[in-house]
């Protein structure tokens, strides 16, 4: 597998002049825009990594007169802090790639849906926004940003229980199919996208397809913003281009005594030492939205895992049995396990359960589950066991 | 038209239809437990599950639209395990006392479990570990969280069917459960105790409150004289309980059986449904009157009818603006508790304080509405006890009869004859009908211009029904109605009840008379009648009750004999002083929470 030394860029932070590149944009029909995006390989950076420019295509093949273009900025994956990053210090160009992107698929409306923790950065971004509103409206947009703001529910980044929370009702996801390019916010066509994700468009559109796919990998193109803590002695944001092995990461951000990482947050997976040589950071091997935690041999597996099983039973929107009901399971079930209350064998149970998990949950939380769970006990199992 | 594979079996089906509708086609059973034929589409048990060919993830067949090319697997490895893991998570938050359980051999959930998880349970009982809470504070309904599997049908049908929201989902994670506004008493919120949620309930969660061992108690109890009274929604639906078909009449059985229970006087609610359209029929000509000749804009019309007690407490709740319209009659349950006790005692010379009143319901509203401090105009509490007609049905297996093999009989008299009209109040538009057969009659001397009596304009399912009649030939007192057209409107299900208040109250619409029941298909599917119910169900109890109007010899209220011996010989004339005191009543605002 091809793999990449850590390379680290400065393109996501990097000041450009807006009206410059939306002017250069509105020269553009949608599907050139388009046709650059899906050139470029973008992928969603908020960590399932759908191809983004097909994403803007589906959107953009619907009828509907009305359609939305909706930031996703709901950053609530544990260990994530890279969208905040980005909003504090260059919100313009989340709003350029919302503006990009309305002008790819015909939308004249955007709302960015804020995490409810990060109310404090409004004031700042509702002043942007109005001198963002008045340049694209002098350089020809018809396109109008607002915010809606979360209320501290981990699912409400869920794309369809974010909609069903912008809607006004209980932020639960819905069923998939319809998917959100044709059946999205208030029912219309709706390009939902990451904060990230957003910033790259802009960035593709600046530079080009060519010079982007440059960066990273044939799977994973293009650079990443990371959000790295746990045990490492320079915690922080980190714009790196994708493919690198997770062995040449913690080289870098290790404290030379990393046991594991867990990559993606407590929705992602947890690299145990003896893989990080053979585990490339990127959609061909392990994905992530940014969070990269690291733990050295001080760490208790058993505790940790134990902390993102209580964040899951607690985060879960309880509207399906796998992911309800079976991350209690999980918890009690390693609780029990833990204090000798059930066999060690048990936990065999367990990981089945978290495949069913899934496989058979109804959105992504209950589906990435059992990716830290089985992950945690396959490769530390003494450690939940003893 | 769509093609696709389920299970290597070609199917077409529309467009539009579900891998579930698709299997049905083909009679592949897929196992559901959210999903309901009256409901929309949630997907969240996951019970539903199947494999398609090259997705990663399983889909929910309730939900996932059949597409074309599609390869379904409905039986794999792999969906079998996770349809086993998911009915095993839902058993191990459900508090699963089958053998002591009101819904034991009626469960869902208990059907499933014998399906897939027999044996020893894998996962850990979660049950203790959640609050064990259940609100009995209701007259009418149980609601016992420790048994709730949380696929939220009570939810939508709550909301969907009867827009009332009184139960929702609060919390997430473990603490995602079915509540009520800040999770106050049921008693105490906007539920209009109609049922609906207990009747597609797939536990034992939701139930109507037992009083089965009450009224064995005032049966056995020698000193006690037990008048049983059993509504016209009753006799098309207890045969389900009982091994019947859908839409099977057992009425004479019925009484039979109530005797052969020990009740002391067997008689019928249809009867004073009979009275009830006297009183309301003559109610309406003189609001009628009042509005068109002498002018009064004090007279509240349209004039609603007052007999669904699910149908008050949600005017009374949603619209209390309006409660002027309602008919001050009380329903026909009430006028028959407050005659028991009074012109009932008095014929038969039993003291009122030894009777015990008795009545047997479609409807779980009912229980409240006996319940309510208005209801003692007899000087007593009117009517004791209110069953279900699930109830009833156990209280007939608890005492071994033989349904089957039971001799029709007939009602006791007094209070036991009843016309086709009186019948027809279990079907959605069932009192308009027996309204317009004599109210058209007192005004016109003749019999209204249909074929047979049937008013077939104002039946069938459809949500909200309008009519226009034309009065002509009025008598010489009722000259001020001729050549009006009378409006009236129908509605069943609260949702469509709201529809018609909004269409009202915004000057939408002008009807003249409207009659709603709380319940969809009327009476017939209340929330005390068998379990489960559904479009198809509810037909043939409809069916079944025009049937059994058809069966009588006396069609129309006024005709019905008990009916005027009962004014010659204590009431009067409709209307009248001691009629206003025993039969109407009033209603009060209530908090919109």
């Amino acid at each position: 597998m091809e793999t990449k030394k850590v390379s680290k860029v400065d393109l996501i932070f990097e000041h450009i002049d807006p009206r410059e590149l939306l002017t250069k944009v509105h020269g553009m029909t949608g599907s050139d825009i388009i046709e650059e995006i899906i050139e470029s390989g973008l992928k969603g950076r908020g960590g399932a990594g759908f191809p983004t420019g097909m994403k803007w295509k589906f959107c953009a093949e619907e009828k509907e007169k009305t359609k939305y273009i909706v930031c996703n900025a709901d950053e609530g994956e544990p260990g994530t802090f890279k969208d905040r990053e980005i909003l504090d210090r260059v919100a313009y160009k989340v709003y350029a790639g919302m503006t990009i992107a309305g002008r790819a698929v015909g939308a004249k409306k955007g709302i960015i849906y804020l995490r409810g923790e990060y109310k404090f950065l409004l004031p700042q971004l509702r002043m942007e926004l109005d001198g963002f509103h008045k340049m694209i409206d002098e350089v020809g947009y018809d396109f109008e940003i607002d915010f809606r703001l979360g209320s501290g529910a981990y699912i409400c980044g869920e794309e369809s229980a974010l909609f069903e929370s912008i809607e006004g009702k209980r932020g639960e996801p819905r069923n998939k199919p319809p998917y959100p390019t044709s059946s999205g916010l208030f029912g219309k066509p709706t390009v939902v996208n990451n904060v990230e994700t957003l910033v790259n468009s802009v960035i593709i559109l600046k530079y080009g397809s060519e010079r982007y796919k440059k960066m990273g990998t044939r799977f994973s193109t293009g650079a990443k913003v990371f959000s790295v803590s746990g045990d490492t002695l320079i915690p922080g944001i980190y714009e790196l281009e994708l493919g690198m092995s997770l062995l040449e990461f913690v080289k870098e951000f290790g404290d030379g005594d990393t046991k594991a990482v867990q990559v993606g947050g407590a929705a992602g997976f947890c690299v145990p030492r003896k893989l990080f040589a053979s585990t490339v950071i990127g959609f061909e091997g392990v994905p992530t939205g940014g969070s990269m935690m690291l733990f050295n041999s001080s760490r208790s597996m058993y505790h940790i895992l134990h902390n993102y099983l209580e964040f899951f039973t607690e985060e879960s929107c309880g509207q399906c049995t796998p992911c309800r009901v079976g991350c209690q399971q999980l918890l009690k079930g390693v609780e029990s396990v833990k204090k000798g209350e059930s066999k060690s064998t048990y936990l065999n149970e367990l990981v089945k359960l978290a495949d069913t998990m899934k496989i058979a949950s109804k959105c992504g939380l209950g589906q990435s589950v059992g990716n830290a769970f089985n992950s945690i006990v396959e490769n530390f199992r003494e450690e939940i066991i003893y | 038209m769509v093609s696709l594979k389920i299970n290597n079996q070609p199917v077409s089906i529309t467009e539009g239809s579900t891998v579930l509708q698709a299997a049905e086609k083909l009679n592949i059973h897929i196992p559901t437990l959210c999903n309901h034929d009256d409901l929309c589409v949630a997907g969240n048990c996951r019970v539903c599950v199947v494999e398609q060919k090259g997705a990663r993830v399983l889909a929910a067949a309730c939900a996932q639209p059949a597409m074309e090319g599609m390869e379904i697997l409905t039986n794999s490895l792999k969906v079998r395990n996770a349809r086993k893991h998911v009915v095993e998570l839902l058993l191990s938050e459900h508090r699963a006392d089958c053998t002591k359980c009101y819904r034991n051999q009626n469960c869902e959930l208990q059907t499933l479990a014998n399906e897939f998880s027999f044996g020893d349970h894998i996962f850990l009982d979660l049950v203790s570990k959640h609050e064990q809470f259940i609100d009995n504070t209701s007259s009418s309904i149980v609601k016992d969280d420790s048994k709730c599997i949380r696929c939220q049908r009570c939810v939508r049908t709550c909301s969907e069917l009867q827009k009332i929201s009184a139960i929702a989902v609060s919390g997430k994670g473990a603490k995602m459960k079915i509540s009520t506004f800040h999770d106050r008493p049921i008693s105490h919120v906007v539920c209009t105790n109609c049922g609906q949620c207990v009747n597609r309930c797939p536990t034992g969660a939701l139930t109507e409150k037992n009083y089965i061992d009450y009224v064995w108690d005032a049966i056995y109890d020698p000193d006690k004289h037990v008048v049983v009274q059993t509504a016209p929604a009753v006799r098309v639906g207890l045969g389900e309980d009982l091994g019947y078909d859908p839409g099977e009449r057992v009425t004479g059985k019925m009484v039979t059986a109530l005797k052969q229970l020990g009740f002391d006087s067997v008689l019928d609610t249809d009867f004073t449904a009979d009275l009830t359209i006297m009183e309301e029929g003559t109610e309406l000509l003189s609001r009628l009157k009042k509005a068109l000749v002498d002018k009064d804009k004090e007279t509240a019309l349209p004039m609603y009818t007052s007999c669904s007690p699910g149908w008050i407490k949600f005017i009374e709740h949603k619209y209390p603006e309006m409660l002027p319209n309602l008919s001050t009659c009380k329903s026909p349950q009430q006028m028959f508790g407050a005659l028991a006790k009074t012109y009932f005692a008095e014929k038969r010379g039993i003291n009122p304080e030894n009777i015990v009143s008795v009545s047997i319901m479609p409807c779980t509203a009912k229980k409240f509405e006996a319940n309510r401090p208005e209801m003692r105009d007899s000087g007593y509490k009117d009517v004791d006890y209110v069953l279900t007609t699930r109830e009833f049905a156990v209280m007939i297996k608890q005492a071994g009869l033989d349904f089957r093999t039971l001799k029709p009989s007939h009602y006791d008299s007094l209070m036991g004859v009843s016309s086709g009209a009186g019948a027809i109040f279990g079907a959605t538009g069932g009192v308009m009908e027996a309204a317009i057969r004599t109210a058209y009659e007192i005004v016109t001397g003749k019999p209204v211009p249909f074929d047979n009596l049937n008013i077939t304009p104002v039946r069938g399912t459809e949500g909200v029904k309008e009519a226009l009649l034309k009065i002509e030939g009025c008598l010489k007192e009722w000259s001020f109605l001729e050549g009006v057209e009378l409006k009236v409107a129908i509605a069943h299900g609260l949702t469509n009840a709201d529809k018609v208040m909004r269409s009202i109250s915004t000057g939408k619409a002008d009807y003249h008379f409207v009659e709603i029941m709380a319940c969809p298909g009327g009476c017939i599917g209340g929330g005390g009648q068998p379990i489960p119910t559904n479009m198809e169900i509810r037909q043939k109890r409809i069916d079944a009750i025009y049937e059994e109007d058809m069966s009588l010899p006396v069609r129309k209220s006024h005709e019905n004999p008990e009916i005027i011996q009962l004014y010659n010989d204590y009431l009067g004339k409709p209307n009248s002083h001691k009629a206003h005191e025993l039969l109407h009543t009033h209603y009060i605002e209530r908090v919109r929470n």
